[in-house]
């Protein structure tokens, strides 16, 4: 178990909870914890990046009960975490696009952070609905400070920074700029789109999965989309390897097992 | 003897499969396309998740929690239904497939049967032994004159073999392999899990959602060695040894114990997709070492001590 050692209000609907561990600190970009509320239950966050060494993080849009719940998690409470499990983000060193929209931008905040120290020279659009929802920008501001690159904010109603979609901000980078490789994390067609994108213009790319979760170790199959357990194969995948994922953008497991339409 | 000409074939009530190893029911068992990986990574056949008549959701989470010695589990049986996993496995080709059903009563399960016998699987295991879900698994188990009666309904309405799943419940795990037995079942699958729970010391509270659950892994395997052995030895069904075995030295024990063939479940939280290869590599060594042909000469060699 860890203790909550402090909340930050990020919007107005977003919250991240600050702990120390030290496995989670040291997590690789795109790594998730398993995050326990006794009684309540347990989900797979991606961990978030904190500013002090040592310390980790979590980054919570409320939205369900399980989400509202951790949301609402004040300091000095106990949450449990299991991991850091699954792949990461292979970082590389070159001239590198970012693109997260909402909450998918935790891995990629832990990512810019090794990018930094590679000294890639990095382009971060952050996506979000409006001005209220921009969520990281001042510490991702503080991270590229140390190196090389830019952040392109956009907001779905044009009340802050490029106006609509980070997908729209994503093509017209791409067609001005020689990217070695684009990162993407955050809601499924958004990734899907900047996916194809890099695929038409013959530059890799990966994408960070999100799948219902039970076990986090690659027995339970809950997360699996074609032949990959989201667990174990990722949470990061290839680009390449995602388009092929029939499933990918369109469906998902549901609890039974059942392949729905979640979006 | 050299590996090569080790025969790690082996035969369990009339099916050939390539090798002893098999995917535990409830591990990886809902998608064809991870089954396809899972013989290509090397098992001899799969195991599905138990598929019920109506899909079930299973328990909230924590449903999984790694002790010392093993896992515990209470996932609540959450599988997709009858009809979404015909469909999921209608057009097997290739995978030896078993298909793992639960339910309450003989019309459950014949329901079932009748939706999947014309697939292309492999033989029905059928979960008596679930130590987690009410009014199934282990209280069907414990109940022998309903066991009858199911294993009968299913042996008279399929002519693919009905292998019964035991446990450890109220009732002898080798009394309910001998009423399946007398219903016809064709082999026994044993262990399940154990049930068990742990509970957190800084918050006093069971970690699992539904609290109790079954234990698996290592912790179990002497007690699975046990059962194995004493089936084995007074019913005269082959029997399909489970629980614990992460290497290919429980799959010898297993096997001596009279066990025709080894299922795997814990082991792939640990050695993932390796876990089969591990296990038949060693054991076709194993074999080769003493200058035995074939693992089938291996099953039940203890029993004359």
């Amino acid at each position: 178990m860890v203790r909550v050692e402090e909340v930050i209000d990020e919007s107005p609907t977003v919250r991240t909870l600050i702990f120390n561990d030290t496995l989670c600190a040291n997590a690789k970009p795109g790594q998730f914890t398993m995050v326990w509320m006794p009684r309540i239950d347990e989900i797979p966050m991606s961990v978030m990046i904190a500013e002090k060494d040592g310390n980790a993080a979590l980054t919570i849009r409320k939205h369900g009960p399980t989400s509202t719940a951790l949301y609402n998690t004040e300091v000095n409470s106990f949450l449990g975490v299991r991991g850091p499990y699954g792949n990461s983000f292979d970082a590389k060193k070159g001239s590198i696009l970012l693109v997260g929209g909402g909450t998918g931008l935790v891995p990629l905040m832990r990512l810019s952070k090794l990018l930094v120290k590679k000294k890639s020279n990095i382009t971060f659009i952050m996506g979000s609905r409006s001005k209220d929802e921009v969520i990281f920008e001042k510490f991702a501001k503080k991270i590229l400070r140390e190196g090389k690159g830019k952040i392109i904010v956009t907001t779905e109603d044009g009340s802050y920074g490029v106006n609509g979609l980070a997908t729209d901000a994503a093509a017209k980078a791409i067609e001005k700029n020689d990217f070695d490789m684009i990162y993407t994390c955050g809601p499924e067609r958004m990734m899907k789109k900047v996916i194809e994108t890099a695929v038409n213009n013959g530059i890799p790319s990966q994408a960070s999965l999100e799948r219902l979760m039970k076990c986090g170790i690659g027995i339970c199959c809950s997360c699996c989309i074609g032949r990959y357990l989201v667990c174990k194969d990722g949470p990061v995948i290839n680009g390449e390897e995602v388009l092929k994922l029939s499933e990918f953008g369109l469906y998902a497991r549901d609890k039974s097992g059942r392949i729905a339409d979640m979006w | 003897m050299l590996e090569k000409d080790v025969d790690l074939s082996v035969e369990i009530a009339g099916l050939r499969i390539r090798n002893p190893t098999m995917l535990a029911s409830g591990i990886l068992g809902i998608s064809y396309e991870v089954f396809k990986r899972v013989y290509e990574a090397g098992a001899g056949a799969i195991v599905s998740k138990s598929i019920s008549v109506e899909p079930m959701e299973g328990y909230k989470n924590p449903t999984v929690v790694s002790v010392e010695c093993g896992y515990i589990n209470a996932v609540g049986l959450s599988n997709p239904g009858v009809d979404a996993f015909v469909k999921e496995i209608a057009n097997n080709d290739s995978v030896p497939i078993i298909v793992n059903l639960v339910g309450s009563t003989e019309d459950e399960f014949v329901s079932m049967v009748k939706k999947f016998d014309n697939l292309n699987i492999l033989a029905y295991e059928l979960n008596l032994s679930c130590p987690h879900v009410a009014k199934v698994g282990l209280e069907v188990g414990d109940d022998h004159e309903l066991v009858s009666r199911i294993v009968r309904s299913m042996k008279s309405n399929t002519k693919k073999p009905v292998i019964v799943k035991v446990g450890l419940g109220a009732s002898d795990i080798v009394e309910t392999a001998r009423v399946s037995r007398d219903a016809g079942a064709d082999a026994i699958t044993a262990i399940n899990t154990i049930r068990a729970m742990t509970i957190d010391i800084e918050t006093g509270m069971p970690v699992l959602s539904n609290r109790i659950g079954g234990l698996s892994g290592k912790a179990i395997k002497p007690v699975a060695v046990r059962c194995v052995y004493e089936i084995s030895k007074n019913v005269g069904l082959p029997v399909i040894g489970c629980g614990g075995v992460y290497s290919w030295e429980d799959a010898v024990e297993f096997m001596l114990a009279g066990a025709s063939a080894v299922q795997m479940g814990s082991v792939i939280g640990e050695k993932w997709f390796d876990a089969f290869k591990n296990v038949t590599k060693g054991l076709g060594s194993y074999l080769a070492k003493r200058g035995m042909k074939s693992a089938s000469e291996l099953v039940g060699l203890a029993h004359k001590y």
